[in-house]
């Protein structure tokens, strides 16, 4: 019973034993001279471990239900590892060349993947709890992994500050639903819930929990620290925040929701359709007035989350399949855009300044046109897959009778769009003046760059089959 | 060939693919390799199509030579012509070569320039070919891109406003008309536009806020559609893009805008909005009416007024769409015969104005109508060409113009006899403008110092104005050309129209517009 129990966590075990290993020999021979090296062998293993996943399609249980690996798990972590390692290849040598690459960031990345395999897999409060606050605590440490630079200290004690205070109300809730349910299994308590209305006690703690996880996708009113993280954190450490701790985050809420309060869906939905319409205006229109990349790119993850967060209330099959290609699309494009960013300099000094790509067009038409297409494609223009993104949230809101938010969204989208077509526009019009950008010559980030405006083209011919995967992965959870 | 549709709108996008792998290098030689591939890439797609207009059966009024693929999400990619869109995809590979050949003097970043507008030639072609709704939006929207860029990079000097205005006006109203697709899968759970127009959408009023709502959800849905395709077209009182994308635009971006982008909400009208929800069109045909009227009589006065060229004949070119959306929703033979030809007759007209003013703008860089008089002196050829084409806007009997203008005010006229006599006017209204702006820039005496030295047209320009001329008048002196093969398709439209709205308890006003269109 037990063996069975570990097969079904040895992904996450052998992931974390490589963490620990990996700590220990770099700990005790080359430290940080050996982080080079340890990051290409991070990404290998996460590579591995996603393969491995791949093929675990069949939905099993573990440990008395509280671990649960199903079709929906294994889109999520493939989704997670694959996000995670590409960003720790396209950090390795902007951060060497600035040496902050510590030996501990690799490390500490891949413990915080485990945290979200375990969250996405999670069937109890507890190990839900468990995975959240493994994730968090490595995300705070690396947040604040330049210990010299005073931004990156706020960003890293801000992202602590406010991370505890969301981590206390989730905890909280859950400790309500405890209290009312008498039990953490969601098995348990989707019986306690019942149909139709949840009874009060349940009811504060599901607010609570969703308040929670609204803080760590960063949907607003729980969007204060993203901005100013994303702005102090590093570079590749942003690009890390945007793309697999979303997905995770994301996908927990949809498990928790959907295998706990499923039988509640009118009870959470005007809730999540409410974060989803204020994040996708506030993101939209607090973008427009921004210069800084990173912060630009901080709210127009915001108004990301707002659209994912529209598939997902619609509380209904199609939702969660329309937020889970909604999320991958998403990840995509961000994983584009930040090989982008992290290829931005003048005499070696990164630059974040939009401003500062005056022209660019005329020096590196190649770089500008990926950019282009992963502008346009955020702004969910088609034929990039963008808009295959939103068409299907949209889809999935109209059939959950949230005919109003999709209205709101497609409005949003367009105020959402000045600010992309901003970028473009200094790209392409503007007038030669500063020193013009120089483009690093990364090999990697080139190729991040080059593969992801590629998918977003491609992918118009049969978005690379992620929509039925999806389908699968949504039906494993829907009940 | 079966796939003769798919050909034909991906020939320009091979050649910019071409273009962009395997031309390197901005020297002259590499600028004209550009400039010949693009031309002969967007000829041969004119000479391949005409096996779609010879291959094209005009006795029967369906879709034909309709190509059907699986594609992502349950949508399918299918492609067709029907009388209704055959002449516009005519209309833009016969475009597209001109549009070229009248470019030939860009010297700025000009492979990016080719490939732009091969692009959009693509995109222009699948949005009259594509048969499921959501490719048609895909087709529809992504056009905007390659737009925005040619005003954005190649514009005149306040390009970056226009381009921004350009592409969020339009992208506003497309979006609503996305709200309106996603309603109608879910509730005819099909994309199919063929299948579409089969479909029975309900027209039972609904309330909304405490109010009631005749037509029901056949109104909204036509709403959605509504707001893009008039932004598109672009009806009074969303018109405003229009003449700043105009002016700003390079020549070469003006004559496509004008002559193809325009149609597209026009088109969009006869292949959903009317055709889909004929109880909702019938709810706003009168609103739709008085706003295409307001727009012939408006505008007509604004272009009075103007001291730039092209802002002038933007806002003639809003004028003249008027008489389109008028035309469709008289909702008769005439009526909408009128809307296509006119259409496509002010494809060749508007186009030839704006490569008018593009000549002496190539020579003067300015369009003021104040830095010009006389011309006729110095280019006598130039004022031959420019007076035809004034001559066809106003719309003398013998060009393509008056044909349009003709049959669309006997359309309406059967279903409201004052909106006939007010959108009347709009034809002197046309007549002042058009000769004022002729008789300033071309009459007179050759006084100012600058234009001693202008030049006639060369032999490039005149081949491009030969086919243009030539069309205009075969088609004002031949209308059935494009009449018989539109009539068809149009006549079972009508009466596709009438029966539902008889079915629908709309039948009084239906029967009446029956009757008078016999």
């Amino acid at each position: 019973m037990l063996q069975a129990d570990l097969n079904v966590i040895l992904p996450e075990i052998v992931l974390a034993l490589y963490a620990m290993l990996a700590l220990v020999v770099v700990a005790y021979t080359g430290k940080d001279k050996l982080s080079g090296p340890l990051t290409w062998v991070t990404v290998a293993v996460m590579v591995l471990v996603a393969l491995m996943i791949w093929g675990r399609g069949d939905a099993v249980e573990a440990f008395g239900g509280s671990f649960r690996s199903d079709a929906f798990s294994t889109f999520t972590k493939v989704a997670i590892l694959l996000s995670a390692a590409a960003v720790l290849a396209m950090g390795q040598e902007y951060m060497l060349r600035r040496q902050i690459l510590r030996f501990e960031y690799p490390i500490l990345v891949t413990l915080a993947v485990v945290g979200m395999m375990v969250m996405v897999s999670a069937g109890d409060l507890i190990v839900l709890y468990m995975g959240l606050e493994l994730q968090s605590l490595a995300l705070y440490v690396v947040a604040s992994l330049r210990r010299d630079s005073a931004k990156s200290t706020e960003a890293g004690l801000k992202y602590f500050v406010l991370g505890a205070l969301s981590s206390g109300l989730l905890l909280y809730g859950a400790s309500l639903t405890y209290g009312f349910a008498g039990t953490t299994l969601f098995s348990g308590v989707i019986a306690a819930v019942g149909d139709g209305h949840a009874p009060l006690g349940l009811l504060i703690g599901l607010v609570l929990m969703i308040s929670g996880l609204a803080f760590k996708v960063s949907a607003v009113p729980f969007h204060m620290w993203t901005p100013d993280v994303y702005e102090g954190a590093p570079t590749p450490i942003t690009a890390f925040f945007a793309t697999a701790p979303k997905i995770a985050a994301m996908a927990m809420l949809a498990r928790l929701l959907h295998s706990g309060f499923g039988g509640v869906i009118g009870d959470w939905q005007q809730i999540l359709a409410l974060l989803s319409l204020l994040s996708m205006f506030l993101g939209s229109i607090a973008a427009i007035g921004q210069t800084n990349i990173k912060r630009l790119m901080a709210y127009s993850s915001i108004t990301h989350m707002g659209f994912a967060l529209m598939g997902l209330a619609s509380g209904t099959l199609l939702g969660v399949q329309a937020m889970l290609i909604y999320m991958a699309i998403y990840v995509t494009m961000n994983i584009g855009v930040f090989a982008f960013i992290l290829s931005m300099e003048r005499d070696g000094q990164p630059v974040t300044d939009i401003t500062s790509l005056n022209v660019f067009a005329s020096t590196y038409p190649g770089r500008a046109l990926a950019l282009l297409l992963l502008l346009f494609s955020l702004a969910g223009v088609p034929p990039m897959i963008g808009f295959f993104g939103k068409l299907y949230v949209l889809t999935a809101a109209y059939e959950g009778g949230l005919v109003w938010l999709a209205l709101s969204g497609v409005i949003a989208s367009v105020i959402g769009a000045f600010y992309y077509l901003r970028i473009v526009y200094f790209m392409y019009f503007g007038k030669e003046e500063a020193a013009p950008l120089e483009a690093g010559r990364s090999p990697v980030l080139a190729t991040a760059l080059a593969v992801t405006a590629a998918i977003m083209v491609l992918g118009v011919v049969n978005l690379f089959g992620v929509d039925s995967a999806a389908a699968v992965a949504a039906a494993a959870i829907v009940n | 060939m079966n796939n003769l549709l798919s050909i034909v709108t991906f020939m320009p996008t091979i050649a910019a693919v071409i273009l962009a792998v395997f031309l390197r290098g901005e020297d002259k030689a590499a600028q004209r390799n550009a400039r010949w591939v693009a031309l002969i890439a967007t000829s041969l797609t004119f000479l391949v199509s005409l096996f779609i207009l010879f291959g094209f059966d005009p006795s029967n009024p369906g879709l034909q030579m309709i190509e059907d693929r699986e594609w992502l999400l349950g949508l399918r990619y299918k492609m067709g012509v029907d009388g209704i869109s055959i002449f516009f995809v005519m209309l833009t590979t016969l475009m597209m070569p001109i549009t070229i050949a009248c470019s030939w003097k860009v010297t700025k970043r000009v492979k990016e320039y080719m490939i732009a507008f091969l692009l959009l030639e693509t995109l222009m072609l699948g949005v009259f070919m594509a048969l499921d709704m959501i490719l048609f939006y895909v087709f529809f929207e992504a056009g905007l891109i390659p737009m925005f860029l040619i005003i954005g990079i190649w514009g005149g000097p306040n390009r970056i406003y226009a381009a921004f205005k350009f592409f969020l006006y339009t992208f506003l109203g497309s979006v609503m008309m996305l709200i309106s697709m996603v309603a109608i899968y879910h509730h005819a759970h099909t994309t199919d536009i063929q299948a579409l127009l089969a479909y029975d959408f309900s027209s039972d009023p609904i309330e909304l806020f405490g109010w009631t709502i005749p037509g029901g959800f056949q109104t909204l849905l036509f709403l959605g559609f509504f707001i893009s395709f008039a932004v598109k077209t672009p009806m009074w009182p969303v018109h405003t893009w229009l003449p700043d994308a105009h002016v700003q635009a390079p020549t070469a971006g003006s004559v496509d805008l004008a002559a193809i982008l325009l149609k597209m909400g026009g088109y969009g009208f006869l292949r959903f909005s009317f055709p889909m929800f004929p109880v909702g069109a019938d709810v706003l045909t009168p609103f739709v009416l008085w706003l295409s009227v307001i727009a012939i009589v408006y505008t007509s006065l604004v272009a009075f007024v103007q001291t730039d060229m092209k802002k002038l004949i933007a806002y003639s070119s809003v004028a003249h769409m008027g008489y389109v959306t008028m035309g469709i929703f008289a909702a008769n033979q005439q009526g909408i015969d009128g809307a296509m030809f006119q259409m496509i007759s002010h494809g060749f007209i508007s186009a030839g104005l704006f490569l008018v003013v593009g000549v002496i703008y190539d020579r003067m860089h300015t369009r003021e109508i104040s830095a010009y008089g006389g011309l006729v002196n110095r280019m006598p050829a130039y004022a031959l060409v420019f007076m035809f084409f004034t001559m066809a806007n106003v719309g003398l009997p013998g060009t393509s113009g008056f044909i349009g203008e003709f049959l669309t005010l006997m359309g309406v006229f059967q279903v409201n006899t004052w909106i006939a006599t007010f959108a009347a006017t709009g034809v002197i209204l046309s007549a002042a403008y058009a000769l004022f702006l002729f008789r300033r820039v071309v009459m007179g005496d050759l006084i100012k110092e600058s234009l001693k030295t202008i030049q006639d047209l060369e032999t490039r320009e005149k081949w491009i104005f030969a086919p243009l001329i030539a069309l205009t008048l075969l088609f004002g002196v031949y209308p059935s050309f494009i009449t018989d093969i539109v009539g068809p398709t149009v006549e079972v439209l009508v009466e596709n129209h009438h029966a539902a709205l008889v079915e629908a308890g709309r039948g009084a006003a239906a029967a009446v517009s029956t009757a008078a269109s016999h």
